[in-house]
Order: structure tokens, then sequence, then C-alpha cells
């Protein structure tokens, strides 16, 4: 067990775990932030997906104490309906979730990916989003949504 | 906010709704004559009361109560704009509360595309049923005639003179209609009521048939909606119910010590059903994973090579054979035939590989038990946790949360069984969920199968005979809900014998064929109770099997014929809306007619456009592929789906349209990616990269949906009809773009090279 604190969405925590137990557990066990989603547990599907600095990374395979002292920010945090980030304003506009359940793992990754590379082409954005999954697929309307919300972005 | 979640009543308020502690809160309804006679809180949930559908609340607020679910597909807003139109309010005015036992009538859940076909009718009769209780009731208070008074926004109002009015908020709001309606005694998709109004006629909708926005959005996209993966109580266990990695097995030993460095983690068992459970999921998982079992083999390699598969289907015995349709002379026909055509085509078991593994909470207590599921069908869950624990039913309440999808009985279903049998065992709530393996590896499959067509054609060309036969492991080799504990892994673990049941299917389409026999066969089961192979529904049940054969075979008696697959499907089918989506679908996407493949031979990227084209239980659908072979690396890029799709009236075109977008690419994962592989003994497809599923790259670049509206027809479904037509456009654009023929799923680079260096 270890006191591990960092700050997730803004807020500064402590939790008190095993160090190699992945962040997904302490965010949603410790922490009550149901939002990134158990999918796999493997890295292999995107549904837990946060940022850490700024970064999208799997939480299911992020050992606790690689986040000590950093910034996580979830798809919480990223935006709320009264101030949404663009992906998720172009997420409702585009009706893109059905099941929804993937969705932590697009719209963060893509999140990173516009803030670096605003004008990228389709290509690239198919190139940045690979490795993600959705069941539902809604591949078409998840490019409708993201060339949006370039749109805004840019 | 979701409705839904408001409606998560506390236990005692759950006793109430369900008719257990009747307390008469509410003043009588004051509702006519007749009606103010009644008094009383709220009726029993029986589809009787018109309460059971509808309800107007203080503020006019209408709730639909639906006995079905929406997984994504906009039968939320499509049920509203519905009870919207019947009743004269705003669309935004209707909640539609989905899936609670306690709330709704078994209307079947989500089922074979029935949402709206079936699920949507006694909600239309009930609201307008509503609607008319509701004009009485403001035609005693206003004292004018029921004829004289119109209804708009909620407000019943004299035509002639507009202040005279009264709100449905003031003629009843908070209070019940105590009416009954004529119900049909059908429980689940068939389940109807019989009013004294008379639905609106189409002409007169004023929402059904434009767009709305989906409600669930933001709540998805800001993640302020419980999943059921987020449901959580006081002193709640976290679960991880152990499954052999081989099939065919029973538990000879479980070593209790491996696990007692996992402070806080224990062992539940009963019988072959293993798990461990813990305060924190972290422990649940560690201890699941580091838990030792001795296992007892019951059976030496219960699955053939995989490899062999197809062969094994071939040679086995039929356990039934059901000629589904059977016109003319077929025999006679082969007998006087200038040529006959022959193929086979083979799919593979498929799995659910819902984006998350299965998950329940459930909370077993003495005067009652709660499950919380994301099963598609919770009022079965109702009836299937209520066998297993031995309670009768009404004493169960099942509420369907959000889950992680669900394209059938997937493991969602085995996952509230073994929640409910885990807070039995612990006396505690416990939430369940599996890991990536129990969602893949041991979710029940889409059935693998082989499908045989002939044709009997004359000298000049014309089909005189025309035969297709599929055999394969039955589609319900464990039923399509788990009303039965039999058919849940919970179940068979602890030693209930399984119930299979044999059925498969036929081509749906409209071929003129003036001799013709449509059959199948079911094969035994590779096990005979808790296979990881055990079959049942995934979307469109032997649907895309199915037509990846039949629809390659039509295209391959176009070419035998010299004609152009679209004008070949057009000289047989003669059923006008039929037809007319095969047109609309070669017309939007600019088909080019040729009677032989085009088959280029030179350059690295190969191109080419195929036609599929079928019914499903009153739908009609065609779909042109247009794809991209790269010779080299054999991947194949379906790049465009142009689908023309019928089912009557529509109730909301961008719902529609997504749907079926969902449906296509799906459809594409399923044609080029998807086989559940295993060995001797075991599935050996655990996770994403042994059970690959279509990502963006493999994305269609544009999908083109043209709706044939027909409001005069009774709505069919949407759910399932476009999957059914991809796997066989695709595999016949492939043979345009080649000359080859791939009649083997899926469509992969190693199988593309195959053929491609064969030919």
């Amino acid at each position: 067990m270890a006191s591990i604190k960092f700050a997730v969405d803004g807020k500064t925590v402590t939790v008190n775990a095993d160090p190699n137990m992945p962040l997904l557990y302490a965010l949603r066990n410790d922490l009550k932030m149901s939002n990134p989603h158990f999918g796999c547990g493997l890295a292999q599907c995107g549904a837990c997906t946060v940022h850490l600095e700024g970064e999208p990374i799997r939480s299911c395979v992020m050992p606790l104490s690689a986040v000590a002292g950093k910034k996580v920010t979830t798809l919480q945090g990223l935006g709320t309906p009264e101030k949404p980030h663009p992906l998720q304003a172009a997420y409702v506009e585009e009706q893109v979730p059905q099941c929804g359940y993937c969705i932590n793992g697009w719209i963060m990754t893509a999140a990173a990916f516009l803030k670096k590379k605003p004008k990228a082409s389709d290509a690239e954005i198919r190139e940045a989003l690979a490795g993600l999954k959705c069941r539902c697929a809604t591949h078409a309307a998840i490019m409708r949504a993201v060339k949006r919300a370039q749109t805004q972005m840019a | 906010m979701n409705a839904r979640i408001d409606l998560l009543l506390s236990r005692r308020e759950f006793l109430k709704a369900s008719g257990a502690l009747i307390v008469s809160a509410a003043g009588p309804a004051f509702i006519g004559e007749a009606l103010a006679q009644t008094a009383g809180g709220k009726p029993p949930l029986v589809p009787t009361e018109l309460d059971s559908w509808v309800a107007i609340l203080p503020d006019g607020r209408v709730t639909a109560f639906f006995g079905k679910m929406d997984m994504g597909q906009s039968l939320d807003i499509a049920i509203a704009q519905i009870v919207a139109d019947e009743l004269d309010v705003d669309v935004d005015k209707v909640d539609v509360v989905m899936g609670d036992t306690a709330l709704t009538c078994n209307q079947g859940g989500a089922s074979g595309s029935t949402g709206i076909q079936s699920g949507a009718r006694p909600l239309r009769s009930a609201a307008a049923e509503a609607r008319r209780l509701l004009v009485q009731s403001a035609s005693h208070k206003l004292g004018l005639p029921a004829e004289q008074l119109r209804v708009d926004g909620g407000v019943v109002s004299a035509a002639s003179d507009p202040s005279k009015k009264a709100s449905y908020a003031e003629l009843i709001g908070g209070r019940h209609f105590h009416h009954q309606v004529e119900w049909n005694k059908q429980i689940g998709n068939a389940m109807d009521i019989k009013v004294q109004a008379s639905p609106k006629s189409p002409s007169e909708y004023r929402v059904v048939g434009k767009s709305f926005t989906r409600r669930d959005l933001p709540g998805k996209v800001y993640r302020t909606d419980k999943y059921v993966t987020d449901i959580s109580l006081p002193k709640m266990l976290h679960a991880r119910v152990i499954r052999c990695s081989r099939a065919a097995c029973t538990v000879a030993g479980v070593d209790e010590s491996s696990i007692k460095k996992v402070k806080g983690a224990r062992v539940v068992r009963e019988r072959d059903f293993v798990a461990v459970v813990a305060d924190h999921e972290w422990d649940a998982v560690r201890a699941s994973r580091m838990l030792k079992i001795s296992w007892n083999e019951i059976k030496k390699d219960p699955f053939p090579p995989m490899a062999e598969i197809y062969d094994h289907i071939r040679k086995a015995p039929v356990l039934k054979r059901e000629d589904s349709v059977k016109k003319g002379d077929v025999d006679g026909a082969f007998k006087t035939a200038a040529r006959i055509v022959e193929a086979e085509y083979e799919w593979p078991f498929q799995s659910h590989a819902s984006m998350g593994p299965g998950c329940s909470v459930a909370d077993v207590r003495a005067d009652g038990v709660t499950v919380w599921t994301g099963s598609q069908k919770p009022h079965f869950v109702q009836t299937g946790v209520a066998r297993l624990l031995g309670v009768p039913p009404e004493k169960v309440r099942a509420i369907w949360v959000a889950g992680p999808g669900s394209y059938g009985r997937n493991d969602a279903g085995d996952a509230a069984l073994d929640a409910a049998l885990l807070s039995k065992l612990t006396g505690r709530p416990v939430r369940v969920q599996g890991m990536r393996s129990d969602g893949i590896a041991w979710d029940p499959k889409g059935p693998a199968s082989v499908h045989r067509g002939r044709a009997a054609l004359d000298a000049s060309g014309k089909v005189i005979g025309y035969e297709f036969i599929s055999k394969g492991f039955s589609r319900r080799n464990i039923d399509t809900n788990e009303s039965d504990p039999r058919d849940s892994l919970a179940g068979m673990s602890i030693g209930l014998a399984p119930k299979p049941s044999i059925d498969f299917g036929v081509p749906a389409e409209a071929y003129g064929f003036d001799n013709k026999l449509l059959a199948w066969e079911v094969i035994p089961p590779l096990l005979d109770a808790s296979s990881p192979l055990r079959s049942s529904h995934l979307r469109d049940p032997v649907g895309p099997q199915i037509q990846f054969g039949s629809e390659q075979f039509i295209d391959e008696l176009a070419a035998a014929a010299g004609e152009d697959p679209v004008a070949f499907r057009l000289k047989y089918v003669s059923a006008p809306r039929d037809a007319a989506v095969i047109k609309a679908a070669a017309e939007k996407a600019g088909w080019q007619p040729r009677p032989a493949p085009r088959a280029a031979r030179s350059g690295d990227i190969l191109s080419g456009r195929g036609i599929a084209y079928a019914q499903r239980n009153g739908t009609l659908v065609a779909a042109v592929a247009e794809i991209e072979v790269e010779r080299k690396s054999g991947r194949i890029w379906g790049k465009k789906f142009t689908v023309a799709h019928d089912c009557g009236l529509i109730i909301n075109p961008e719902g529609l349209r997504y749907t079926i977008e969902g449906n296509v690419v799906q459809g594409l994962s399923r044609t080029l990616f998807e086989e559940v592989r295993f060995d001797r003994e075991k599935v050996t497809s655990i996770d994403w990269l042994s059970y690959p599923i279509l990502e963006i790259r493999d994305a269609p670049e544009a999908i083109e949906v043209v709706l044939i509206n027909h409001p005069e027809i009774a709505p069919s479904g949407a759910g399932e009809p476009s999957i059914r037509v991809i796997p066989a456009a695709v595999a016949n654009a492939f043979f345009d773009a080649t000359g080859v023929r791939l009649r083997r799923a899926p469509l992969t680079p190693e199988r593309v090279k195959a053929a491609l260096a064969r030919a």
C-alpha cells in the first residue's frame, strides 16, 4: 500500500492503494469517477483513456505509482455541457455515440491529437485514432464529428 | 438528466409500485364522471391498465412506459415522437421510461428489430386513448361537446374560443386514469392493446417523420448518465467469476489459500460455479488471477480442429431439417437443365465482443431482489433470476441500465444471473463484471454454417430450378433471453441441464423462380453444456451468413447467364417494393451495368462494385459496395456503401440513417475481420488481438443512405436489416474487381492473396 497524490480534473487527490494498481481502478473505485470505462484491461480498446499531462494514456494498464504528482484529465474534466470541448459539442451535434461506452478513447485521443495538429488530413486523423474500438461501428459519424470539431479548433 | 435514472426508486417505493404494498397516496383522478368514481394510487402494472403505458405528471409532462429499450439507435426519441403526436403535446414534453420491470410491461426487450414495428403499437394506442379520455374530461369541465374541442401543446380548448381551455395538467396531472384497455394476452414482442380511440392517420402526424435529436447524447458525451457498470450500492462486493480457459471442465478443487495475500478477498463456490469477491474491485481482479483451481476434463478434445470446422458441419448428422419454401418441381427442373450452377459458402463463429464485458449488480434480500442489468431483455432477467433463486418473479425487480452495447444475447445475460447467484451466496449486494476474455471467449456465439446453392438453367440462361440449403449450428443452442437459468453459464455451472432449441433460417427474398427450395439443417452442438461455442442470437441472427451465401449465389447465376447483377435481380424480382430498393441503391450509386466482372489485372489497386438485396420481416434493403483490393497486401477496403432502405413509415429519418450506418460498418467488420478462433479444447480468441474487429483505418469513406418512406405502410424494423446485405455486397464487389469468388468469410488478406494466387 502507498499513499499517492495527484491531480484529477483540476483537483488534488490522494489515493491509498497498491502502487501497482492501474489508475483506472483508483479513478472508478477510490475516487468514484466512473467516466473512464473498463473495456479490456489490456490497452487494446481505449475505453479507459484519460490524459496524463495532456497526453492520452490507457488508465487500465497505467500503474498508480506512475501518476504520482502528475495531472490527470478525464472526459468529464475535458468539458461540461455548459463549457463543452469542441469534440464533445460535435459528438452531440453529429449524434455519434450509440451505446457510447467507447467514447472516452475517441474523444480524449482526438482532443490531444487535434491540439497538436489542428489541420490534420483525413488520413492523419485515421492514423491518430488507430487502435481504438467502437463496437456499434459509428466510425463514419466519428469522422464527421472530428472534422466538425477541427473547424471549431482551427 | 435521464428520466430513467430519476426513476431508480427506493426499495420501499419499489414495493409500492410493484403492488406488494398498496398505499392510497393520490386522491381520485377527476377525469369524467365515470373515472372520478375510482380512487386510489397507481393501479398494478398490468397491460390492461392504461396507467401502465402512459402518465401525465403534475406539470403536464408525459411519461411513456416502454417495455423495450433504446440501445443507442434512437428508439427513445422515436417513441416520444409517436406518443407526442397521438397526445398532441410537444416531443420534449414526453419522457420515455424503458426496461424497468417495476415500471414497464414485458414487451420483450430489445429483440428482432421490433422496437417500432411491434413495440410502438401499444404506446401509440395508449396515447390515443389517453387523449380521448382527456378530451372527454375537458368536455365535461368546459361544458362543450368533444367534437368542438381541439388539443394543442397539451391544452384542450374550444375550437371557437381558445380562452375556454383546460390543460392536461389540470385535468389529470399527477393522478391516474384507472382505465381498462383490452390486452391481447401476449407477453413479449407480440404484446398489444386495443382501445376505443382511433390512432391518428399518417396525414395528421406533426412530428412523426421528422428528425429529432436523441436525448441520451449529452449524458453519454459529458458522462453524466450512469451505465450499468457505474451502479454502486452500500456494502457492495466486487466479483469476478472464474471460467476455465479450457472448455468441458468441472472443478476438482479450489486452493483458497492461493489468494490469502489479497486481504479481504474470498472464494465463493457452488459446484462448478467459482468466483472471488472483495470490497475493492482491484482486489477481486487480483484474486481472480491468483486463485488456483484444479479442473477435471470431462471430455477430451471437445472441438474439431478449427481448419476442419466446415467439413465437420458438412459431415455432421442433421438434427432437424426444415423446407421453409418449397415451390414447383425442383428435382424435375434439374433433370431438364441445360446447365447446373453450384457453389458453397462458409461463415465462421462470431463473437458479440461487446465494448465492455458483461456487468450486473444484484441485491438479493429476504424481502425482494433487485438486479441492475445491461441485458437487452430485463423482463426475462427478472424471470431467470426468480427461477435461479427460487423466488416468485414479482419479488424480483430487474432494471435495465445502458451497458456496453448489446447486439443480441451477449454476456450481459450471463452476468445478471452471476450477480444474483453471488448476492444470494454472500448475502451482500454484488457487482460482477467479466474480464475481456469473458466477453470474447465465453459469450454466446453467432453460429458457424455452410450454405449450398444449386441452380438449374435452361439453354437461354433462364433459372428454371433453384435450391439454397443452409447447414450449421442452431441459432438458439441457448435461448435468446435468460428467462431460464438453464440457458445461462451460472445455471449450467451449478448443474442445470441445458435446454437447446433447434432453429436456423433461409434467405429472405422475392426471387420468382418457378421451382424453388429454401431449406435449413441444424447439426448437434459441439458440447452439450457450458460451451464457449454455444450459439445464440447475434445482430440479425443468421442473416449475414445466409445472405452472404444466397446473394453471392444470385450474382454467380447472373455471371453464368451473362447478365448484369442488377438487371438479373430485377428480372426475377417482381415485388414492387423489393425492386424499388434494388433500383434506388443502383441509381444512387451510379451503377454501371456490365454482364461480366471488370476484373482488371493491372496495378496494385483493383476496384469493383457489388450489390446485394434482402428482406427482413417487412423491411426491404439493398446495398451497393464499392471496394478497393490491394493485390500485394490482400487488404480489402470497403470504400463506399450506398444503401436503399424501405421500412414503411419512417419515424425519425436521421436516427434511421445513423442506425443504418452502424449496421453497414458493423457488417463490414464481420465480413472482413471477424472469426472466433479455437483449438481442440478451447476458444483462443480472448482479446482484441485474437478477435480483431474493424478499426477506423478500414471504415468507409462514404455511406450514402436512400430512405424510401411509405407513410401508408405500418413501420417495420430497422435495427438489423441492413447488416445482412453487407457481406455479399462486398464479396460481389470483390468478384467484380478480380473475377475471383471468395466464398469463405471473413475475407482476410491471407484468403484474398491465396485466392488471387490461385486465379
